[in-house]
């Protein structure tokens, strides 16, 4: 079985990379194709996680719908391949929709398991936001596999990649780029692994460095509720809920959020959820793991230093 | 200018999610539907002020059954011109993309203003489709749109950003936050509903490429476990040692 793998490499291979070609080679025999000028040595990492072969487009240099998708169709066709298998990330978004479309193929948007194939081809994925769970048939020969970062860990599975130039005509391209702003080089939310959040009860913007220490000694990403994102104090790009983005961490530490069910739709894929919040009644105790009575410009310090303790002991 | 803005019914952001029949359908009992609201804030809106603006029409559509006519209306209310619904059970969403591709692929729209997602199915599926479909581009998780003649000006969400990009029309968007603010229809709007046009098609032949098989919740949190805020070091404890997550 042929399995295609999508992935965008930069500096470094991401773990949503990683995800996505573990995932793959569960499948299958994988045929990585990417785009770009990352260097060979970075790209052969992805033989760790079970590709084979690694075509890179080398003339494409930006993420074009369009581009990729033809890109690829063009690698489902020199392969053969049954599967595509990509991250529901940004690009994924635009992507993974249409190359089912173009290949007449069914799609799994957001899967969060490796599919159940004793009766058909059945894959687990998020619904209601995150409130319900829906196992999805897909009845197509060719199939297209988009994975929610986060979801399954990568395990090693090493093997001797391939690497190929690939350059098939794709097309024109829709959509010009005029400027790209950059939110910086941090884990982007949707990947973090740690998440160390805010909302109103932090009283002001000029209070977020508490926030930010805390993240600074766990490694996490920042975000923040949506009232905080409105009023300015913080960039819209943290806003953390169903309208902001959704995020499935390890962590998820949330200071004076109360927990409404809007926040709560965009943070309950969270594997462990730590709140705390001077009102005991706050509804979000009641999606927590670990909850804290108590006031975050006494507890944030409190946890950072106890965090620097453990980090120092573990040296 | 010539928008369509396709639409759909969800139920309320704060319905109880539950399932009958064997957990293979979502129990409606007791459950308020809404237009989906990144269709409706987000996409209908911003389609509306344009219009406003330059001239021209909004469409919306939806496939879906009679029951979807109520949310249907409160867009017509909000102020699109007229509606089409395609009478057929929104079951796959390629099924649902063909179907928004046929109809508009000889109506010569600008632009096709899909939500992000919905909030049901989170799928961000439709609008990548229909764009494929009609090989048209798309533009993915757009936060602004304007529109100069045929050149539009949009920003998107992007990996690590926001990248500004320019499309010739015609191109399919789907809208995330930040595109419009709400509106909340007025009675003389509400009234002007029920005469607009809703004209109801039959579908185009498209075979489903995927089903549910069933649905399942989560598993329930076992419950709050309370640590004394002066005890922080407890915390990072149980973190490594029982939650394993640090």
């Amino acid at each position: 079985m042929s399995v295609v793998v999508f992935v965008e490499v930069k500096n470094k291979v991401s773990k949503a990379a990683m995800e996505a070609v573990y995932y793959g080679s569960q499948l299958g025999s994988v045929t990585v194709v990417t785009y770009g000028d990352t260097s060979e040595e970075i790209l052969k990492e992805l033989g760790n996680y079970g590709a084979e072969n690694i075509l890179v487009c080398r003339s494409l240099n930006e993420s074009n719908d369009q581009a990729l998708t033809n890109l690829i169709v063009a690698a489902v066709e020199k392969t053969n391949a049954e599967f595509v298998v990509l991250a529901q990330d940004q690009t994924g978004k635009g992507v993974g929709p249409r190359i089912s479309a173009k290949l007449n193929a069914g799609h799994i948007s957001g899967a969060i398991d490796l599919p159940e194939t004793s009766n058909g081809f059945v894959v687990k994925t998020n619904v209601y936001s995150g409130k319900a769970i829906a196992h999805v048939a897909l009845h197509s020969a060719k199939k297209v596999i988009s994975i929610l970062p986060n979801s399954l860990a990568p395990q090693l599975n090493q093997k001797d990649a391939n690497l190929e130039e690939f350059s098939p005509d794709l097309g024109t391209f829709g959509i010009k780029v005029k400027e790209l702003k950059s939110q910086g080089d941090g884990v982007p939310l949707p990947e973090a692994e740690l998440v160390v959040s805010a909302g109103r009860g932090l009283k002001g913007p000029e209070n977020w460095g508490i926030v930010e220490d805390l993240a600074d000694v766990l490694g996490a990403t920042t975000a923040c509720s949506r009232p905080v994102a409105d009023i300015g104090w913080r960039p819209h790009h943290e806003h953390v809920g169903q309208t902001g983005v959704a995020i499935r961490p390890n962590l998820y530490i949330a200071a004076g959020i109360s927990g409404a069910i809007q926040h709560l739709a965009g943070v309950n894929g969270s594997k462990v959820i730590v709140v705390i919040n001077t009102d005991p009644e706050a509804p979000f105790f009641k999606a927590a793991d670990y909850g804290i009575v108590g006031d975050a410009f006494e507890v944030l310090p409190r946890l950072t230093e106890a965090v620097k303790k453990f980090s120092a002991s573990q040296n | 200018m010539k928008l369509l803005v396709c639409i759909s019914k969800v139920p309320d952001t704060t319905s109880k999610i539950n399932f009958v029949d064997n957990n293979t359908k979502f129990d409606e009992n007791g459950v308020q539907y809404i237009v989906n609201p990144y269709d409706e804030w987000y996409a209908l809106v911003r389609a509306l002020e344009l219009v406003e603006a330059q001239g021209g029409s909004v469409t919306t559509i939806t496939v879906g059954t009679a029951s979807d006519d109520p949310t249907i209306r409160k867009a017509l209310a909000i102020g699109a011109n007229d509606a089409v619904r395609i009478d057929a059970d929104p079951s796959d969403p390629h099924f649902v993309a063909k179907q928004i591709a046929e109809y508009a692929k000889n109506e010569n729209y600008d632009i096709i203003l899909t939500g992000k997602e919905t909030i049901n199915y989170n799928g961000s599926q439709i609008g990548g489709m229909i764009a494929e479909m009609l090989n048209t581009p798309f533009v993915s998780l757009a936060t602004k749109l304007d529109v100069n003649n045929n050149v539009a000006t949009l920003e998107r969400d992007v990996k690590g950003g926001v990248e500004v990009v320019e499309v010739v029309t015609p191109f399919v968007l789907s809208a995330a936050k930040g595109m419009a603010e709400q509106r909340i229809p007025n009675m003389r709007g509400i009234m002007a509903a029920r005469t607009k046009p809703l004209n109801v098609i039959s579908p185009v032949e498209q075979e489903p490429l995927s089903s549910v098989v069933k649905f399942e919740l989560p598993d329930a949190k076992s419950g709050c476990k309370y640590i004394e805020p002066e005890n922080m070091d407890e915390l990072v404890e149980l973190l490594h040692n029982e939650a394993k997550v640090i």
